[in-house]
């Protein structure tokens, strides 16, 4: 496919945070995995909505509560349409991944898990796509198995196939690895948990800025994406799930939205998306995330994959020279990613001398506590990319750790 | 002047002669290589100050004159660096003076970052942690 080449400088004019100067050097932020940062049209998008439309959604008659809600809604088609959702109501608005892993652990997995059930993992998993189900399991008496990874750091697919059985209900794995950037086959990997009658759940958080998104061809069951993750605000993100899934679950959270009508003596509760949206929403959050949606599909997703495609590739290829430096994680298939630890240095000294010189990376286990045990390290030094990246900043990573090295070791 | 103010000035007035932020750092790396690092026997699990990034043993012990004595480690050295300058502080002093010990040097030295991030490096759990040392010993006698 050919993509655009993009006018990064003009990309990067959109970023006001980006033109400070951290330790008297100009910022170059390379912790995007973390989260990255927003244009000024997902900024305008909530100044705008406080200042021109601001109302509660759903419930009033008046026109400032019929724009706020027209605007809302039209959220949920963008987003809809982001993931290529074959209906609107399969978008469930949540405060993030980890909210969304939370409900399905909660809604799904109480109703449908059974004593001696089987969940399989994987070892790259985030802690919010273990501890719910974790959680869930304690309760239920169900199993955890956990796929393997080899040297590379990509998920064993033998092993992945041997742990599936008819006692499998859910599969739920990483489409992007946070901790090394490995992109998964999430799409065979639903397939064969099909094959099995279980239910398939992707991780999307860290896929979602650089991945072109489309539910209905990788076939997941659920989809979970974080907003601060993609140019979006904090505080809000979605679960796709399909509709006869959605349908059947119960809801979660008990309060105003979700219902249909309430009394003493009982409450039916209101349909799909609105049941798993108990309380005023996170109104501003939603326009603003559809605004990041937005900003990104005019762009053109792969385009930009294709930018920091480029940015790992030098990165990776600068940092290789360096001693003693070995990357963790080298995924045939990555994205963005590039993960490292040097020979008798502790990440955090990196991160910190880094730090010094403007450059922001994280380090530390990146809540990817079992990958990083497994591996015998007590973290990495993490850089990754976004959009706005330009390739003297990818020098000034591959000087900056040779400087830091140099001063440490 | 008491001994925890002799001894933050002295650190400030020895971090002054740095004009860069690379002096200063090449400093409390060489200062982490020296520490006087925790017996063996003393790096446990009990003593283990958790920063999500880097850990910080500790231990206290009293001397003859009562005194509380510090030793500790870490398995980052920028952080063992500054675990040295807290220790420089704090270490053979009555427990009072520590548990009273105002300390200020990190702010004037431009650290104060390390020690605002409480989760990842242990630091500000580690000088809590040696205040509560103090408090266990005030009262009781050498």
């Amino acid at each position: 496919m050919t993509t655009t080449k993009l006018d990064i400088q003009a990309i990067r004019d959109q970023f006001p945070i980006l033109s400070q100067k951290v330790n008297g050097y100009p910022l170059v932020y390379l912790d995007n995995a973390a989260s990255n940062q927003k244009p000024k049209a997902v900024i305008d998008a909530i100044s705008n909505y406080y200042e021109t439309t601001h109302s509660n959604v759903h419930r009033g008659v008046h026109y400032l509560s019929q724009r706020a809600t027209e605007a809302f809604e039209h959220g949920r088609e963008t987003m809809a349409k982001f993931v290529n959702a074959r209906h609107v109501n399969e978008i469930v608005f949540t405060s993030g991944t980890t909210d969304s892993i939370n409900l399905v652990a909660q809604t799904w997995a109480r109703k449908f898990l059974k004593e001696g059930d089987e969940i399989i993992l994987s070892h790259l998993e985030h802690h919010s796509n273990i501890v719910p189900w974790q959680m869930a399991c304690e309760e239920k008496g169900a199993i955890i198995k956990v796929i393997p990874i080899n040297e590379k750091g990509e998920l064993d697919q033998e092993a992945y196939r041997a742990l599936l059985s008819a006692k499998t209900k859910l599969v739920a794995v990483n489409h992007v690895s946070n901790a090394l950037g490995t992109v998964n086959p999430i799409k065979q990997m639903a397939a064969d948990a099909h094959a099995v009658g279980a239910v398939f759940l992707a991780d999307g958080a860290q896929a979602t800025a650089h991945v072109a998104l489309d539910v209905q061809d990788l076939d997941c069951d659920f989809y979970t994406i974080s907003g601060h993750k993609m140019y979006g605000p904090t505080g809000i993100g979605i679960l796709y799930g399909k509709l006869d899934l959605l349908n059947a679950m119960p809801p979660w959270r008990g309060g105003g939205e979700m219902i249909k009508s309430v009394s003493f003596e009982g409450t039916t509760y209101n349909e799909l998306p609105h049941k798993f949206e108990a309380g005023t929403p996170h109104i501003e959050g939603v326009i603003a995330l559809a605004a990041a949606a937005q900003w990104m599909m005019d762009l053109g997703i792969e385009a930009m994959a294709a930018h920091e495609d480029h940015l790992l590739h030098l990165a990776t290829e600068g940092l290789k020279t360096i001693d003693g430096l070995k990357l963790i994680g080298t995924a045939d298939n990555k994205a963005s990613v590039v993960s490292f630890v040097v020979e008798g240095v502790h990440p955090f000294d990196i991160g910190s001398l880094l730090d010094q010189m403007g450059i922001a990376v994280r380090t530390g286990h990146h809540c990817t506590e079992p990958l990083m045990n497994l591996l015998c390290i007590p973290g990495t030094v993490r850089a990754s990319f976004s959009v706005y990246n330009t390739e003297e900043e990818v020098e000034k990573l591959i000087a900056g750790v040779k400087k830091a090295c140099s001063m440490l070791l | 002047m008491s001994k925890v103010e002799e001894r933050q000035t002295e650190i400030v007035e020895e971090f002054s002669f740095f004009e860069d932020w690379m002096q200063k750092y090449e400093h409390i790396i060489e200062l982490g290589k020296d520490v006087e690092v925790i017996a063996d026997e003393y790096k446990t699990e009990d003593n283990i100050i958790k920063g999500c990034q880097s850990q910080v043993w500790l231990h206290a012990e009293r001397n003859d004159q009562g005194n509380v004595i510090f030793t500790a480690d870490s398995d980052a050295i920028i952080t063992k660096g500054l675990v040295g300058l807290i220790i420089r502080v704090l270490s053979d002093l009555p427990p009072k003076e520590i548990v009273n010990a105002d300390l200020h040097f990190i702010d004037e030295i431009g650290l104060h970052d390390h020690l605002s991030a409480t989760r990842s490096n242990g630091l500000a759990a580690m000088i809590k942690q040696m205040k509560i040392y103090g408090l266990a010993f005030t009262g009781q006698t050498a």
